[in-house]
């Protein structure tokens, strides 16, 4: 049997299969559905230092296989995490990764710093790439000095295993992952979401609330994997690939693009066991094709 | 799950009867399904359908449809035999606070318009059930489109409202007499936006307790995107677990 075991700086997961921020929920909500315990790991909601209300409704437009998501990080705040909802998932036997954003400097750090706080959270997931939020988000992630500056400032203060979440809305995506490694990233996770723009016709107004909103689903799949592929050459740090996966093959197109992990988001939508078909899928191409370990195929793309 | 039956009603409807070689789970009257919809090559999400009724002698499962776009047509197709995909139940249904008493039973209106007549059948049979004596009060704009009133009229008395007259009081649900001339002690309704901000109007002025249901586009259905929000007194709250089903006070409705 092959060995799924992957590492992530000093993180270890039992297998590269995660689920991705704000399509999970907290875990729990899937709890009905499947054993979250067999995942690797789960990387839960956005978080922000103080709660945030999001943007208003409609939040949501289907798209052709995708979706435009204007959630806009709504969440209570890192103190109700820590009080409300830490309790409850801290115990699950799979690794937490809490998703971290800010809208300056200052914020990401304080979060940061709370999340350093939680002995059962081995990872953060900086967001310096959501779409949806006026301030901060995306603004750090879509330049490589934005993005150096955010990572220096966590990277100071932050000891566990830190994950930097990168925006495919720039214009060369390695530029960015090299800065955020040369100021000490442990890994980057790739991609969030495509800013995006859906149009009711009949009414002839934007969908959303916010006029655009993020892509994502099977239709970004390709480009997730080009920038994958593209940010393998480029940096040495592990990669967590995203983007549009909803099928074991999916899945292992990423690890032979150079991903150390993946990430199922949207496709949990649609069927909530994507994830647990993904690692069977994994497991099982390992066998076939003699792979001894998931590891060997991060960057086996033959060319 | 397993289509047994499809039965296609008056115009763009229809109602669909699913079965399964599981006991059907707990479902509560106001909660809904999330079916997967793999007959329609343009529709990506799953699509929330109330649960319309629960025969738990025949282990079936009934979803009432009306085709507005692919993936309800795309339901509408499904043949005996098929199978289906779906989450179940989900969401917070209709509450009762009152608990019957033989002298004086609560009065509870049920009020449906178009396919939001759905879930009233279900809770209109939970209901009676209960020992409470339900009354319905459904509207359409023509008789035809007036569905499934054979089914109502099992658990209540049935009151209509028609937009052309033709049965029924002519116009709409909130100008029927039955509100002037009844006092009820709780209203329930769903179907149309619009129509549901009438009734709640009307619930607000004559001071009734009165719960909704409501219709936000969702991706998940189970509270993890956070896409369904309703803006609500306590802030954005998921329609999908929160709801569908709310209270009128806790929605920013009075206005
Ligand atoms: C909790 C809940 C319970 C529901 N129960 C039922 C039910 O029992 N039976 C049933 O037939 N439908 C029900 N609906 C509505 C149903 O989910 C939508 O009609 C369906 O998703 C439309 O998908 P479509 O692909 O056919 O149409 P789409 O192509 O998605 O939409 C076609 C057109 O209809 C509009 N539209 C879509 N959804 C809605 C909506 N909810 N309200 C108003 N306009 C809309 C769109 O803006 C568009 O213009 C329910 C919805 C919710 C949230
Ligand atoms: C409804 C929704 C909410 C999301 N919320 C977050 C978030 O809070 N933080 C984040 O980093 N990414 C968030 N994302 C982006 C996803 O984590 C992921 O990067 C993106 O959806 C691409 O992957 P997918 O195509 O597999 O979904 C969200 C995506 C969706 C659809
Ligand atoms: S539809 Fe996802 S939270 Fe309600």
């Amino acid at each position: 049997m092959a060995e799924l075991r992957i590492n992530i700086g000093e993180l270890s997961l039992r297998n590269p299969v995660t689920t991705a921020s704000g399509t999970f929920g907290y875990g729990t909500e899937y709890a009905d559905f499947m054993d979250i315990e067999r995942l690797g790991g789960i990387f839960v909601k956005g978080t922000t230092l103080e709660p945030r209300e999001g943007n208003p409704y409609p939040r949501m437009a289907e798209t052709s296989a995708g979706m435009l998501n204007a959630v806009g990080l709504q969440n209570k705040g890192a103190d109700y995490f820590i009080h409300s909802i830490y309790p409850g998932i801290k115990d699950l036997n799979t690794h937490i990764i809490v998703n971290v954003s800010g809208s300056s400097i200052e914020s990401y750090v304080a979060c940061a710093q709370k999340m350093a706080g939680l002995e059962k959270i081995p990872a953060i997931e900086l967001n310096i790439s959501c779409p949806n939020v006026k301030k901060g988000g995306m603004a750090f992630g879509v330049t490589p000095a934005g993005a150096a500056e955010v990572v220096r400032a966590v990277r100071k203060i932050y000891p566990k295993v830190l994950i930097v979440k990168l925006s495919p809305n720039v214009t060369d995506i390695t530029e960015i992952a090299r800065a955020v490694e040369a100021e000490g990233a442990d890994a980057v996770s790739l991609i969030n979401t495509f800013l995006g723009l859906a149009i009711d016709v009949k009414r002839r107004k934007p969908v959303l609330s916010t006029i655009t909103g993020g892509l994502s689903g099977p239709c970004i799949k390709p480009i997730a994997l080009r920038m994958v592929w593209q940010t393998y050459q480029a940096v040495k740090i592990p990669i967590i690939g995203l983007g549009g996966i909803a099928s074991w093959e999916d899945a292992v197109e990423f690890l032979l693009a150079g991903a150390s992990a993946v990430q199922i988001g949207t496709s949990n939508f649609i069927d909530p066991t994507t994830s647990l078909k993904v690692i069977h899928g994994i497991e099982a191409y390992c066998n076939e094709f003699g792979f001894r370990s998931v590891s060997e195929l991060t960057g086996a793309l033959m060319q | 799950m397993t289509v047994t039956e499809n039965i296609s009603l008056h115009g763009s409807y229809c109602l669909l009867k699913l079965t399964s070689l599981q006991i059907l789970p707990d479902m509560y009257p106001g909660q809904f399904v999330q079916v997967r919809i793999e007959k329609s090559s343009t529709t990506f999400l799953r699509r929330p359908i109330s649960i319309h009724y629960v025969d738990r002698k025949n282990n079936e499962l009934w979803l009432l449809i009306r085709k507005i776009g692919d993936a309800t047509r795309a339901i509408t197709q499904y043949r005996t035999g098929d199978q289906l995909n779906l989450l179940l139940p989900l969401g917070k249904g209709f509450t009762i606070s009152q608990r019957p008493v033989t002298a004086d039973k609560p009065k509870l209106l049920l009020i449906g318009g178009g396919v939001g007549v759905a879930p009233l059948l279900f809770w209109g049979a939970y209901l009676k059930d209960a020992g409470f004596d339900p009354f319905f009060l459904l509207g359409a704009r023509t008789k035809e489109e007036l569905l499934q009133l054979e089914h109502f009229r099992k658990w209540g008395t049935v009151h209509t409202t028609t937009e052309d007259g033709s049965h029924g009081e002519k116009g709409f649900v909130t100008q029927h007499s039955i509100l002037k001339n009844m006092r009820f002690d709780h209203l329930y309704t769903c179907g149309p936006k619009p129509m549901m901000m009438a009734v709640a109007k009307y619930a607000f002025s004559a001071s009734i307790p009165c719960e909704v249901s409501l219709e936000n586009t969702m991706a998940c259905g189970i509270g993890a995107c956070l896409c369904c929000v309703e803006d609500t007194v306590g802030g954005n709250v998921c329609v999908c677990t929160e709801g569908p089903v709310f209270n009128i006070n806790k929605l920013k409705w009075q206005n």
